[in-house]
């Protein structure tokens, strides 16, 4: 557990980078200082490892007050993982993973199994670690620093903007990646952003900051969205928070209609009765896999004897995944679908039925309360 | 073109005879040049081991540097003649003599290339050292040295050929290796052959050197090949392109002397 007890940082030129901090890092949660630049989300991760020491207050590891620890055994302790990966350019990718076990006096021996272990754990090849960090992409080498970071095993790991410079696509994956490891490893992590979008994907609990180094709110990401403290939140989450919120209601709670769902040998005439009362019908093959809509006024307007696998279809959009995703995924589904319809699948890509306009505007009503 | 020929043997000839005298362990081509290496090395090295720690000092308190190159500079612009003979007195006719200005002469070149080194070391790099838990001592050592190397490397390789060429004009107040095969047996006696073969290995031995400093730098710093990623290249190109500006510096002012001489 990391606590900021009226943590305060000065400049003698009379800036304040920050105001008072009171807050509490929960221990194996992932706790993410948020906010725009000047708002001293990085100040006041640095004073966990006493980077940056407070003017006034106190920081305490686990209850102990770090300015009675010595800086450079503290940070042998603290993880840390910096934007741009901050890499030895002078040592190879296992011998920059290997670093502080090497300075905690592990045999080098040990230390680069060590190494080639994490590497594993991040996912990079193994044949990578004999290469410089110059030949690595940017997310490679963003890996790679997470792998330094966690060598030693710490229990705290500290991450400054560390997916900021690496492009959309691979700071997906690399959120990803540490949802995986955060899930196996359980640390306790504090990761500075100043991507709202970013912090509601990973934080467990999210501490937004002002200008001026005050803190705003210190909320889950849900109660964030939900109930933002004041204009400034509101503002800085997004206008768009309404919808970002039903990111957290699981879609299963929506109710799924099969009747419209209809298999590819069917021939028109034994549907027509379906298309009276629902504008569109859905195609799926033997397999339960979709195959697209079909609208009730092309069924009327064909002749019979024909198979719905030989007519044309309108694309049915992407579908959302009935276990696993969110109200959000289904509405995106709905709304980029032109039958306005969203379709639910199992894990294995099978439809289970779709979600029509009316129940799904039911479902989102009905988590506005 | 036979007698290009002619005199081109008479040169070679001239240098078989005089490469060296069995018994008389201080005449001929031999010693003069073990002498030029001697006196040359010996002064790159000391400037070496001076411009580090001044170096570390200037970046260390950056208050430090104007002053210092300054001064470095003002040194620069005295003759070596003039401040081999006010190191007579001093150190009388021994290596250092030659040694002491030729050493101070190098931090022109060395002390900034330093400086530069040590600075250009990314912050995010420094960053990640500090909250790693590397202790200031050993920050410098393990990781901004090595990472400063390549531009130390590129300086010492300008600093080495200027200072084998200035070695010569040692030979003034009787030191300087070759330079005396070029003033005394062959200025003073109007005979071309001794200057001719001074000249050839003074500039062999300039890019032997280089040579090996270039190896040095592929051994001591693999990874800072010119491959792809932009940050090393543009360092590199950085340091490439300090060198040829330093040689026509160093080219000008070392040319200048034996001309005054």
């Amino acid at each position: 557990m990391i606590t900021f007890e009226g943590a305060a940082k000065h400049y003698p030129d009379g800036t304040v980078a920050v105001a008072d901090l009171d807050l509490t890092v929960e221990t194996g949660r992932t706790t993410v200082f948020v906010g725009p630049s000047g708002s001293g989300k990085t100040t006041s991760l640095r004073m966990i490892n006493r980077m940056v020491e407070p003017t006034r207050g106190i920081v305490r590891v686990d209850g102990v007050d770090i300015r009675d620890r010595d800086p450079a055994l503290l940070r042998r302790g603290i993880g840390y993982v910096i934007q741009q990966a901050g890499l030895f350019p002078h040592r190879t990718v296992l011998d920059n993973i290997a670093t502080v076990p090497l300075l905690l006096g592990v045999r080098k021996r040990t230390a680069r199994a060590r190494a080639a272990e994490l590497m594993e754990l991040v996912g990079l090849e193994p044949s990578m670690g004999r290469r410089w960090p110059h030949q690595l992409s940017g997310g490679q080498q963003q890996r790679v620093g997470v792998a330094r970071a966690l060598a030693a095993d710490p229990p705290i790991l500290l991450m400054d903007e560390p997916f900021s410079a690496v492009d959309p696509v691979v700071r997906t994956g690399l959120q990803d990646e540490l949802l995986r490891l955060q899930r196996e490893l359980r640390k306790t992590i504090v990761f500075v952003t100043h991507d709202i979008d970013e912090a509601v994907r990973l934080g467990d609990r999210i501490a937004v900051f002002r200008p001026g180094g005050e803190l705003a709110q210190y909320d889950t990401p849900e109660r964030l969205l939900t109930e933002p403290a004041d204009a400034f939140v509101e503002s800085f989450v997004g206008h768009d928070r309404g919808v970002r919120r039903l990111s957290f209601f699981p879609a299963r709670s929506l109710s799924l209609r099969e009747d419209v769902v209809c298999g590819d040998d069917l021939k028109v005439e034994d549907v027509l009765h379906i298309a009276e009362g629902h504008p569109w019908i859905l195609v799926i093959d033997a397999a339960r896999a979709p195959l697209g809509w079909i609208a009730a006024r092309a069924l009327r307007d064909s002749p019979t004897g024909i198979r719905l696998g030989e007519m044309e279809t309108v694309p049915y959009g992407h579908t959302f995944s009935v276990e696993t995703d969110s109200l959000r995924a289904a509405l995106d589904a709905a709304v980029l679908s032109p039958a306005g319809r969203a379709v639910g699948v199992d894990e294995d890509g099978c439809v289970i039925g779709v979600v029509g306009q009316d129940d799904l505007g039911t479902a989102l009503w009905s988590v506005t309360d | 073109m036979s007698t290009t020929l002619d005199w081109a043997e008479g040169v070679l000839g001239w240098a078989v005879a005089n490469w060296s005298h069995p018994g008389e362990p201080d005449r001929g081509v031999l010693p003069r040049l073990l002498e030029h290496i001697r006196l040359a090395y010996s002064s790159i090295a000391i400037g070496l081991a001076l411009a580090i720690p001044l170096g570390l000092a200037c970046v260390r308190w950056r208050i430090l540097y104007p002053p210092l190159l300054t001064g470095v500079n003002v040194l620069y612009a005295v003759p070596s003649i003039a401040l081999f003979f006010l190191m007579l007195p001093y150190t009388g006719f021994s290596d250092w003599t030659a040694i002491v200005p030729l050493a101070l002469y190098t931090l022109v070149i060395l002390l900034p290339n330093v400086v530069d080194g040590l600075r250009q070391v990314p912050d995010h790099v420094r960053q990640a050292a500090v909250a790693m838990g590397f202790g200031p001592l050993r920050r410098l050592i393990s990781v901004e040295t090595p990472v400063a190397l390549p531009i130390i490397i590129a300086g010492l390789r300008v600093a080495s050929v200027a200072t084998i060429s200035m070695v010569s004009v040692a030979s003034l107040v009787g030191l300087g290796g070759l330079g005396r095969l070029i003033l005394s047996d062959g200025f003073r006696r109007q005979f071309d052959a001794p200057i001719i073969v001074g000249i050839v290995l003074v500039v062999a031995l300039a890019l032997v050197t280089d040579a090996l400093l270039v190896l040095a730098q592929r051994l001591l710093t693999p990874w800072a090949r010119r491959d792809r990623r932009p940050r090393t290249g543009r360092a590199l190109r950085r340091a490439a392109a300090a060198a040829p500006t330093g040689a026509e510096t160093i080219g000008s002012t070392a040319g200048a002397p034996p001309g005054k001489g």
